[in-house]
């Protein structure tokens, strides 16, 4: 019998405790004891993306992190990335330039959004198209539209959505 | 088989005693593990050590010439590394190379040297820095460190010397000569998330033409990554021409040994072997 393990970790703000088994993972974690649905399982593998959040301010694969990791950590779902009623700018951005097809990857898309803009702030470079489809390289939409997610995510950094 | 003990170590100390028995699985950023594990290619060991809270095993440091590397450092932490960058550009464009930006930020370099896999990104750029790998273990009544050239730490698809008993807690390598020169080359069909179909290297300090201390590391046309010796020697000390260079591209198919598998056939390998060798070579003797 594995043991049970019990963790304390800030989860989209708010500072949570729960107990997960070893073996479990991050998103298994979120999806099953906090109904936190929106990150998606699909590869399962670390290929595509669905299942990104940040941690510590990064993003991962929140289906290759162990659960049981997230103790002390800063969680961020993409529940956590708008507040009830509106939409966060990345999100609004996406709805503007029609970026959203079947919608089953983009909580994850839109999480590496968030975070390749966030990257850039302070930067001080330029961030180009290319720069922008090498930061969501990790996250694959079966619908096929790129284009359209590169154009929100563009504008997004000319502070011309929201 | 099942998990019966979790532990979260706070040191090198604590991690080496945990190991002490040999049967336990250690866990840092899961990227590898986690896939293996739930395929079946690997089980876990009785104890599951997550190493991920031992700072002294987390840091990019250079001091009196010589590079230390914490085996917890994650891939994004090399590719954003300044320091790195202007010294070691080599091992920050293959961390460029390497997977997505989401696993970058959660694989460990010591994960991906320990998971040994003929293809990891990580392994071509450090076997051309002729890298050592520190492990630590727990003998006596103290933590025991040994130095093992990573030339020779694989033995294997996913087969390393390290022992059960041992965690891999750093890798060290001096600061290249002003005039080292290094690429790293990989190839597949995407640039994103790829496992190589063959990565090479190529490293040497070139003056006047000439090329010294002349390092080439081949990746996915072995069981192992691998340095290629005999090539290395015929190339040694002499003029990187168009002549010497196409005896080395047919040197250095010789040295390797590729499979027939999903991603490519041998002959392939053997092909992708010669051209890289040739761009690679080129490139470092500024041609």
């Amino acid at each position: 019998m594995s043991p049970a393990i019990d963790i304390a970790f800030n989860l989209n703000g708010r500072t949570v405790q729960t107990r997960v088994a070893p073996a479990m993972t991050t998103l298994e974690m979120l999806r099953e004891n906090f109904g936190l649905t929106g990150a998606k399982l699909a590869c399962g593998e670390g290929e595509c993306g669905a299942c990104t959040v940040r941690i510590d301010g990064r993003t991962i694969n929140s289906c290759l992190m162990f659960a049981a990791d997230c103790d002390g950590r800063e969680v961020q779902t993409i529940e956590g990335l708008a507040s009830v009623g509106s939409l966060e700018v990345v999100q609004q951005a996406f709805v503007d330039f029609g970026a959203i097809q079947c919608g089953y990857c983009m909580p994850g898309m839109i999480m590496q959004a968030r975070y390749i803009v966030d990257r850039h702030a302070g930067s001080g470079g330029e961030l180009t198209r290319d720069d922008i489809a090498r930061g969501l390289e990790g996250n694959v939409c079966r619908c096929s539209g790129y284009t359209k997610v590169v154009d929100a995510v563009a504008a997004v950094v000319l502070g011309e959505a929201g | 088989m099942v998990i019966e003990y979790y532990a979260v170590p706070g040191s090198v100390a604590e991690a080496a005693r945990l190991l002490c028995g040999g049967r336990a699985t250690i866990v840092a950023g899961g990227t590898d593990l986690t896939p293996q594990t739930r395929s079946g290619a690997k089980t876990f060991a009785g104890t599951l050590v997550n190493i991920q809270r031992i700072p002294e095993m987390h840091g990019i440091a250079c001091d009196g010439g010589r590079f230390r590397i914490g085996g917890l450092t994650t891939v994004t932490d090399i590719l954003e590394n300044a320091t790195l960058a202007a010294d070691v550009p080599v091992l920050v464009s293959a961390a460029d190379h390497f997977a997505s930006s989401q696993i970058r930020n959660a694989a460990t370099l010591a994960g991906n040297l320990c998971n040994a896999s003929p293809a990891g990104d990580m392994c071509i750029p450090l076997l051309l820095l002729d890298a050592e790998v520190e492990l630590a273990s727990w003998v006596g009544d103290e933590v025991t460190l040994r130095r093992l050239a990573l030339a020779e730490f694989f033995t294997g698809p996913g087969k390393t010397q390290m022992r059960s008993d041992e965690l891999l807690t750093a890798v060290e390598f001096d600061r290249p000569a002003d005039e080292f020169r290094a690429i790293y080359l990989k190839s597949g069909p995407r640039p994103a998330l790829e496992i190589s179909t063959v990565s090479l290297g190529a490293a040497a300090n070139v003056s006047g033409g000439s090329a010294h201390g002349t390092r080439i590391a081949i990746g996915a046309a072995a069981p192992t990554p691998l340095r290629a010796r005999a090539t290395e020697k015929l190339v040694e000390g002499r003029r990187l021409d168009a002549a010497l260079i196409e005896q080395a591209a047919r040197a250095a198919v010789d040295e390797v040994s590729p499979i027939d598998d999903v991603r490519a056939s041998a002959w392939y390998r053997q092909h992708l072997t010669a051209v890289y060798t040739r761009r690679a070579l080129n490139h470092v003797a500024g041609n």
